[in-house]
């Protein structure tokens, strides 16, 4: 190299020089990541975006040494990665030192590259009055390294800069009127499916034949009221369940869907229980399609779940209030419908007015919903 | 009994299926990836770089040995080198970080004090680098370096006769190819075009094997005053010339960018630039380029929303180095020349090259605001710079 370059360091002032003038041209967009906290009825959650060739630099992730990042070598790096974020962000609520736990990683893609994401739960009171949040991340490494704070509470956005100097920011909060999670988890369970119209119409599909049994082609009422009674209670017992089981078990982490998979499955279901009103294919065993399909609805609660919050210290309480909220806001449905249809059962247009316009009207409801969720766009307003 | 056309499992499973298959446009936010194999990342232009291994490798044996102070600069030099040619600014702050512990002491060697002032500029604190440049010739006098990062940060301020007295000693100091393109920098900046340029012109004949980056760098400033003074076959030879140089230099590829579509070749801009989305210069470069050719490309709205989010980024930050690149972007992208009048105006208390007078002229114009441009009006005049897009700016701003 001495012998291309006479002076040993004109190279180096050539690239000065050229830095200098390459102002203009060069990337101004310096380390940054992005942190998020929100308030929930049982806790503070969040997500702290890191750019992977941050934590590259950190705590190594191309383990194969050839200049890219892949995700299979993102997630054998999962332990350090959270062990070193974990090290560089400190909590402390109501002036206590308070642990964070990560309960997932997930990837982002920002203007300047791909970044981890690190969604986490501050194990901590319900309702804290103060926060303050003490970051290190990176700034050994990069002095102008920044965090980007955005801390959310009841709509409102609050913004903070962490920097090797201004490490620690703290934050009062507005305290909630008190509540137990087990009211509020309630409350929004119930809320959910008496505002989750898919719910509430494959619901509606499967019981507007509760109370008719198909004879030789024909669909005729049933005679006994109790019959009628205990074909609606299985069909209804049946979708509780298999709901109830995968809400579980994704609520606690054993499995887990995308949610525009979950949410265009439970619209096709909505569409197949109505075809089955129409086209009668398995209608002596509505109560399987209730628990097959049932199965897709839990994943779709457990989703909405997720958006509260859930709160690891109170994952059996959570799970429970919504859960049960879902059943009694169900069985206020269910307690409405059957007297109507057990009365309207020998009406002779309940066949053809009841089950096959509304279930034509069901099915026109849910296709539009379908094609929404698999297209990622908005037509109908609910 | 009818029988049943297709079982309740292989409906529901059908109906997973067609889910599943269906094709799923990417949904803005947080997502986990479906295969192991997919590159997220790209950290380097070549898969086995042995400079980036070298960096890395010096780095940890600094992380050992925090306070060695050649290994430190050695770090420092490299990390600069690479933000260059991977034009990411990260490694700025990989750099300062290898000079923490001299990073605040009022007087540091004189290596540390060119490393430091030459990170304080790319921050764009002029002052402060121009104070550790003015230790640094105190400390050592014969250091070319020195002068030529002095002659450089005074040149993008625009004082041209502070920066002709740099280039006396480094034209003795730094033979060939350095001190020349230097002096012929602010000569043609400072009504001396077209003797400048001939005098560059027959050094770079005179020096056919001097180094790569001096040849290149040369070249490019050839090109650029050629490309001022509307000499257009010129300034594309020579911007050529430098391009076949093969080296992969961020700046010349953003003044080439510039000279086509000032010539109207938008779509060989657009090809120029095509990769070189991760620069904000090049990319806002892009973005023009693809706003100026009809059919619009198919990337160029995500462009547009990654330089708005680069800006955003940069101003919760608290940074205020994108101003020019903010100003153009408002003035040629978003049409909203008030905004962008009010960066050209607070960027232009900061530098004065070329490029910053032409965009305080634009957007005064696109305002019809005269005594906005004023400053850059009086900077020309007092200059004698040769423009001739500013010439055509200036007259359509005296036409008001």
């Amino acid at each position: 190299m001495k012998i291309r370059f006479p002076l040993p360091h004109v190279w180096l002032a050539i690239a000065v020089a050229l830095q200098l003038l390459s102002l203009s041209a060069r990337a101004h967009t310096q380390s940054t990541a992005y942190l998020t906290l929100q308030t929930t009825p049982t806790g503070l959650t969040g997500e702290w975006h890191l750019a992977l060739r941050d934590l590259e630099d950190a705590v190594g992730l191309d383990l194969d040494d050839n200049g890219a990042i892949t995700w299979a070598e993102l997630l054998s790096r999962q332990e350090a990665v959270t062990a070193y974020a974990l090290s560089r962000l400190h909590v402390r609520c109501d002036d206590q030192p308070t642990p964070w736990q990560v309960n997932g990683l997930l990837v982002d893609q920002h203007a300047d590259g791909a970044y981890a994401v690190l969604r986490f739960a501050v194990a901590g009171p319900a309702h804290p009055r103060a926060v303050e949040l003490t970051y290190r991340a990176f700034f050994d490494l990069d002095p102008k390294h920044r965090g980007l704070l955005r801390l959310e509470q009841g709509g409102v956005n609050r913004l903070a800069v962490f920097a090797p100097e201004a490490p620690t920011q703290a934050f009062a909060l507005n305290t909630p009127p008190v509540t137990s999670p087990l009211g509020t988890f309630f409350r929004e369970g119930v809320w959910h499916i008496w505002s989750g119209y898919d719910h509430l119409l494959f619901l509606l599909a499967l019981l507007l034949p509760g109370v008719l049994r198909r004879r030789a082609g024909v669909w005729q009422p049933v005679t006994d009221a109790r019959a009628a009674f205990f074909n609606v209670l299985k069909i209804v017992s049946a979708f509780t369940l298999a709901h109830s089981l995968t809400l579980s078990c994704a609520a606690l982490g054993l499995i887990h869907l995308p949610t525009r998979l979950v949410e265009s499955a439970i619209a096709a279901s909505v569409i197949l229980a109505a075809i089955n009103n129409l086209v009668p294919a398995w209608s002596e065993r509505s109560w399987l399609m209730a628990f097959g399909f049932g199965l897709l609805h839990g994943f779709g609660f457990a989703n909405a779940l997720r958006d509260l919050g859930l709160h690891p210290g109170q994952l059996a309480v959570t799970l429970f209030g919504f859960n049960l909220g879902v059943e009694i806001g169900q069985l206020a449905i269910v307690a409405v419908f059957l007297p109507l249809a057990l009365s309207a059962r020998h009406w002779r247009a309940y066949p053809a007015l009841v089950l096959r316009t509304g279930s034509v009207a069901i099915l026109a409801v849910a296709a539009v919903w379908f094609a929404e969720r698999v297209g990622d766009f908005k037509w109908l307003p609910f | 009994m009818r029988r049943p056309l297709f079982g309740f499992r292989t409906v529901l499973l059908l109906t997973l299926l067609s889910a599943v298959g269906l094709p799923l446009p990417g949904r803005a936010g947080a997502f986990v990836p479906r295969d192991g194999s997919q590159v997220l990342e790209t950290l380097r232009s070549t898969a086995f770089d042995p400079a980036a291994r070298a960096l890395r490798e010096s780095r940890a044996r600094l992380t050992a040995d925090p306070g060695n102070l050649d290994l430190a600069c050695s770090v420092a030099r490299v990390a600069i080198e690479r933000c260059r040619a991977e034009a990411d600014p990260r490694y700025l702050g990989r750099a300062q970080a290898a000079l923490a512990p001299w990073w605040e002491l009022p007087a540091p060697p004189v290596e540390v004090l060119v490393l430091r002032a030459t990170l304080k500029q790319s921050q764009h604190y002029f002052t402060n680098a121009l104070a550790d440049l003015d230790l640094a010739v105190r400390l050592s006098p014969r250091n070319a370096q020195v002068w030529l990062t002095r002659a450089a940060i005074l040149t993008v301020l625009g004082d041209y006769p502070a920066a002709r007295r740099a280039c006396v000693p480094l034209a003795q100091l730094a033979p060939g190819l350095i001190g020349l393109t230097a002096a012929a920098n602010v000569g043609s900046l400072n009504g001396e075009a077209e003797r400048s340029n001939a005098l560059l012109r027959q050094a770079l004949a005179a020096n056919p094997a001097a180094p790569v980056p001096e040849k290149a760098w040369a070249w490019t400033i050839l090109a650029e005053a050629d490309a001022r003074l509307g000499h257009l076959p010129e300034a594309e030879t020579e911007f050529r010339n430098a391009l076949a140089l093969g080296q992969h230099d961020p700046y010349l590829l953003g003044a080439y960018a510039d000279w086509l579509l000032a010539a109207g070749r938008a779509a060989e801009a657009v090809r120029l630039l095509q990769n070189e989305a991760r620069a904000d210069g090049l990319l806002l470069r892009l973005a023009l380029a693809e706003a100026a050719v009809s059919p619009r490309p198919p990337g160029f709205a995500d462009h547009v929303a990654a330089l708005q989010a680069r800006f955003e980024a940069g101003h919760l930050r608290g940074d205020f180095v994108h101003q020019r690149e903010e100003a153009w972007f408002l003035l040629h992208l978003r049409q909203q020349p008030r905004e962008a009048l009010r960066l050209a105006t607070a960027n232009w208390a900061i530098q004065h090259e070329p490029v910053d007078a032409r965009l305080l002229l634009e957007s005064a114009l696109a305002v019809g605001d005269l005594p906005a441009a004023a400053p850059a009006l009086e900077f020309i005049q007092a200059t004698h710079l040769e423009d001739r897009e500013c010439e055509k700016l200036v007259r359509q701003l005296r036409a008001l």
